[in-house]
């Protein structure tokens, strides 16, 4: 059995990771590990899992950097983020320990980067501070700062004691990120947050965001994952959102990692009363990637939008689970998920919504497209709808296809070229889940990106020539 | 065929397509399109069994016939659909074979098909759709992109010789857009592109009096003494506004009848049983 190495890892060296982490995170660790005792990883007989086989992933001989040892890195890795002059408040994750700001020593290096890139250089001269009371850092340095906050929601939305990879991040995790937005605080500038993935040997890495938008408290933040060696790195993340009465809350995931890197993303969402939150996750290029998404409508005329596209090709795999959870009335989800197959590439997709009995006049949308673009590529697609309520409007769409041919042949018709024609075609399917992003600057560069990408000219991500 | 001076094209086209207007016209005198003895099938059915047409620079041929006798097939066939299937005879174009061409240099070289029902492209707006298109065509011939000032200023102009709203050019292709404003549209795109052949599928379907004048205006616009228009319809209504040199009936996959305007009017009058009943 693969989880008893790492339950003997942890009790081994569990003061070891007690002592480089924030206080609040210890406590959780015994109540995990008997989860992850009891549960394990999940693997493909679990029903939500039949196509993803999660403990798979850990067979191999995966290193942790629990005594916290610094990785050299330098901030020039994260400007190789293909994300680069949005005009954001830039924060790194190396791995799964906060980063900071690029800080005043490394001026020099910002200088001998001004060459390459005048432009970028300036925008970070000019970088404004964050309106008062927002915190965007890392999760111990939180803990220190607003405990109260910090007791209140870490590790209270996610579900550690149900589902073993939680718990396994749980157990594990010794730092990660925090937005905190106090109440009535608008972030107008998007938060930036590059992970870093660093390591000079098969590495597992353990990371936790919080994201707290206190009541009609706005922000945005972009995440970007980024694997800088050719190594395998098995990644957990959980992320937990807490969007209180009004705030609005927009996360965007971008994942340009390589095909070494394994993702396990779990993010949690609890929405009170009239809060609206926005999910996107765009999967670029990726190894292995699970992505779950969960989201609580615990107040009414609360609103979630959850956008998901994963562009695979190669051997890649993508997984998408979303649950949404109407507990309330008068509550709006929106689901849209797309999958572009190409060679040997797997896609899944699950879509779960859950009305409950009081739950009246609740809108659930859910549509999943898939445009599978070879004989070898597979999709895997199912809606899951259960409604207790009767006063409700939910429908779900769900199609997995070829390109449309009609489309292509009106587009030779007019001269384009039957190639050029399904590259148009192929970026024109992502269009809309690219238009759920609401960041302009954001929307330009992943069309571009998009398009780069179907056109083959990355492919592999840490050498990205492309923003250079 | 008359041959048009320097002169005069330059005053209608400008100094740039003058050029490739007079070198395009010296190669094909004759006849631009010549079809011999079509046959083509699509599922394993036969629909077209034997079709024979010239078309010559500066004419305009009506295809008139009832419905399912082969009409659109014949469109779909010149314009290189793959769903249909060509058993026997040969197309040519401009003197070259038409059906050694894929889609893409059949319209490179000149074709253009309206199409019956256009197709809706979300997520490809209609300018990048254009933008692409004509490039494509303008690299075929050896030319450079289309500079974005000309490029606004053609997408303009064409706008308004069909009245279309500006809002419309905004948009995905088709998409949301009414019957009337999808065939506008095709139109707008055959002004864009100035075919030398344009083929004209039921243009006229869906489309209100106002409309119907708009769109034939457009194309009485378009047409000149170097290219020709093939306007294929159920009615004899459009062609009171495009006025054709030659009317053919198409029954059954075959021309069993060809003459002049007069014929349009008499099928009016009698209806297609007089023509089958021949």
């Amino acid at each position: 059995m693969v989880e008893k190495q790492y339950i003997e890892l942890f009790e081994q060296y569990r003061e070891e990771v007690d002592k480089h982490s924030a206080e609040g995170m210890n406590r959780l660790r015994d109540a995990a590990l008997e989860t992850f005792k009891r549960t394990g990883f999940p693997t493909t007989k679990h029903e939500e899992y039949r196509h993803s086989n999660i403990a798979h992933a850990f067979d191999a001989d995966l290193g942790l950097n629990l005594r916290n040892i610094p990785v050299k890195v330098s901030p020039y890795d994260a400007f190789k983020c293909n994300v680069p002059n949005l005009n954001t408040h830039l924060c790194f994750l190396v791995n799964d320990r906060f980063y900071g700001k690029v800080r005043q020593g490394e001026l020099h290096k910002r200088e001998q980067l001004s060459k390459i890139k005048p432009d970028y250089y300036d925008k970070l001269k000019q970088e404004e501070p964050l309106p008062e009371g927002v915190f965007a850092g890392s999760l111990r340095a939180f803990s220190e700062k607003y405990p109260e906050q910090f007791e209140a929601h870490y590790g209270k939305i996610a579900d550690y004691t149900g589902n073993g990879t939680v718990a396994y991040n749980t157990l594990f995790a010794q730092d990660g990120f925090v937005v905190y937005v106090p109440k009535n605080v608008t972030v107008e500038k998007p938060l930036q947050l590059v992970n870093i993935l660093r390591g000079g040997v098969d590495l597992n890495v353990n990371r936790r965001n919080l994201i707290i938008a206190e009541e009609n408290a706005r922000v945005k933040l972009l995440v970007c994952d980024h694997a800088v060696d050719d190594v395998h790195f098995v990644v957990t993340q959980v992320t937990e959102i807490a969007a209180e009465a009004s705030s609005q809350v927009d996360l965007y995931e971008l994942e340009e990692n390589s095909t070494k890197v394994t993702r396990l993303n779990n993010l949690f969402c609890e929405q009170q009363e009239r809060s609206v939150v926005h999910v996107t996750g765009i999967t670029l290029h990726n190894g292995f990637t699970r992505n779950n998404y969960r989201f609580k409508l615990l107040g009414e005329h609360a609103d979630v939008h959850a956008g998901g596209l994963a562009i695979c090709d190669k051997k890649q795999h993508v997984d998408n689970f979303v649950f949404v959870e109407h507990t309330v009335p008068r509550c709006t989800s929106n689901e849209l998920f797309k999958t572009v197959l190409q060679e040997e590439a797997t896609g899944v997709f699950r879509g779960r919504i859950l009305v409950e009995k009081d739950a009246q006049q609740t809108l659930a949308y859910q549509v999943n497209r898939n445009l599978v673009m070879s004989d070898k590529a597979r999709m895997f697609a199912q809606p899951q709808l259960e409604i207790y309520a009767d006063d409700v409007k939910c429908s779900h769409g769900l199609t997995t296809g070829h390109l449309d041919e009609e489309a292509r042949f009106y587009m030779q018709a007019r001269g384009i070229s039957a190639e050029e024609a399904q590259l148009m075609l192929m970026v024109a399917f992502t269009r809309d889940v690219v238009d759920m992003i609401r960041i302009p600057a954001l929307q330009e560069r992943l069309v571009h990106l998009i398009d780069k990408r179907f056109r083959g000219e990355f492919t592999r991500c840490g050498n990205c020539e492309i923003c250079m | 065929m008359r041959y048009r001076s320097r002169g005069d094209c330059k005053k209608q086209f400008g100094e740039a397509s003058c050029y490739s207007m007079a070198t395009r016209t010296h190669s094909y005198k004759q006849t631009m399109l010549k079809i011999k003895n079509l046959h083509a099938i699509v599922e394993g059915k036969e629909i077209l069994k034997g079709i024979n047409l010239e078309v010559a620079p500066g004419e305009i041929h009506a295809i008139m016939g009832p419905n399912g006798s082969g009409k659109s097939t014949l469109a779909s066939v010149l314009a290189g659909n793959p769903k249909y299937e060509v058993t026997r005879g040969n197309i040519t174009f401009k003197g070259k074979d038409l059906l050694e061409m894929a889609p893409e240099e059949r319209a490179c070289g000149g074709l253009f098909l309206s199409f019956q029902y256009p197709v809706e492209i979300p997520g490809v707006s209609m300018v990048n759709f254009m933008r692409a298109s004509i490039n494509a065509q303008r690299k075929y011939r050896g030319e450079t992109p289309i500079s974005a000032s000309e490029f606004l200023k053609m997408m303009r102009d064409k706008r308004e010789l069909l009245g279309m709203d500006s809002q419309l050019v905004s948009r995905s292709v088709n998409e949301g857009f009414s019957g009337g404003e999808k065939k506008k549209n095709e139109i707008f795109q055959m002004a864009m592109l100035n075919p030398l052949l344009s083929i004209l599928d039921e243009t006229d379907s869906g489309l209100d009096i106002d409309a119907l004048r708009v769109v034939a205006e457009g194309v009485n616009r378009l047409q000149t003494k170097e290219n020709a228009t093939i306007v294929i319809t159920h009615y004899q209504r459009l062609l009171e506004y495009i006025k054709p040199h030659r009317v053919h009936v198409l029954y059954d996959g075959k021309i069993v009848k060809s003459g002049d305007p007069e014929l349009a009017l008499e099928l009016e009058r009698r209806g297609y049983d007089w023509i089958v009943n021949l």
